[in-house]
């Protein structure tokens, strides 16, 4: 059985990022080891200072937007960040920034968010994720 | 419903999955052996998932109670 979730987080929109975070805890809930490897638009989206005010939307379902934001307002469903660091909480869940972004970006580590563990490369991200389960959000 | 003696009530009702699933296994790691913990969802994932976890650690799932809007999963501390 798989017992490794690897996330290559690519998309920086609340639409895919929530999923991110769901995705994640349901991994470490079935005691997955669980990987998330942000790069572009999906590191972008854990800068600490715009993480807590993200509000984009895919462009496809733009249209959905304010009616999907006011439903998770008022529903009360928690941030992609906040979800995350729940399913850290209670599991073995790691997060990677992608070393190329941070560079392309003329970003550091210290940029991000505390929930960002380490900087890597692709090659050890593959390395790492090889014996388990991949997907790409 | 089982006359066991209810430790403690996770009231969960009105968040989404996974947020009881969470709560459960929080409250389950910080319980003693022989609690019994009753988590409350009106959320339908989780009323599959819960079970599932509490069957895939091994603690018992005492029984699912089908309440008015939510559902209550009972569960015990076992181990």
């Amino acid at each position: 059985m798989v017992n490794k979730m690897a996330l290559i987080v690519f998309s920086g929109t609340v639409d895919k990022l929530l999923p991110v975070g769901i995705i994640a805890s349901g991994g470490v809930a079935m005691d997955m080891e669980v990987h998330i490897f942000l790069t572009f638009w999906g590191l972008n989206a854990f800068r600490k200072d715009s993480v807590k005010s993200n509000k984009k939307f895919s462009k496809d379902f733009e249209e959905m937007a304010p009616y999907m934001m006011n439903l998770i307002n008022k529903k009360g469903v928690p941030s992609y960040i906040d979800t995350i660091k729940q399913a850290k909480a209670i599991g073995n869940v790691h997060v990677h920034a992608c070393a190329m972004t941070l560079d392309l970006m003329d970003m550091k580590k210290e940029d991000l968010d505390d929930i960002v563990e380490d900087v890597m490369g692709v090659g050890e991200f593959v390395e790492l994720a090889k014996d388990g389960m991949t997907l790409f959000i | 419903m089982s006359d066991e003696k209810v430790t403690k009530v996770i009231d969960a009702r009105g968040s989404y999955c996974p947020g009881p699933l969470m709560k459960l296994i929080e409250n389950v790691r910080l319980a003693k052996v022989g609690d019994v913990l009753d988590l409350l969802s009106s959320d339908s994932g989780t009323k599959k998932d819960a079970p599932n976890w509490i069957k895939k650690t091994g603690q018992e799932l005492i029984g699912i109670y089908d309440e008015e809007g939510y559902t209550r999963i009972r569960i015990k501390k076992i181990k």
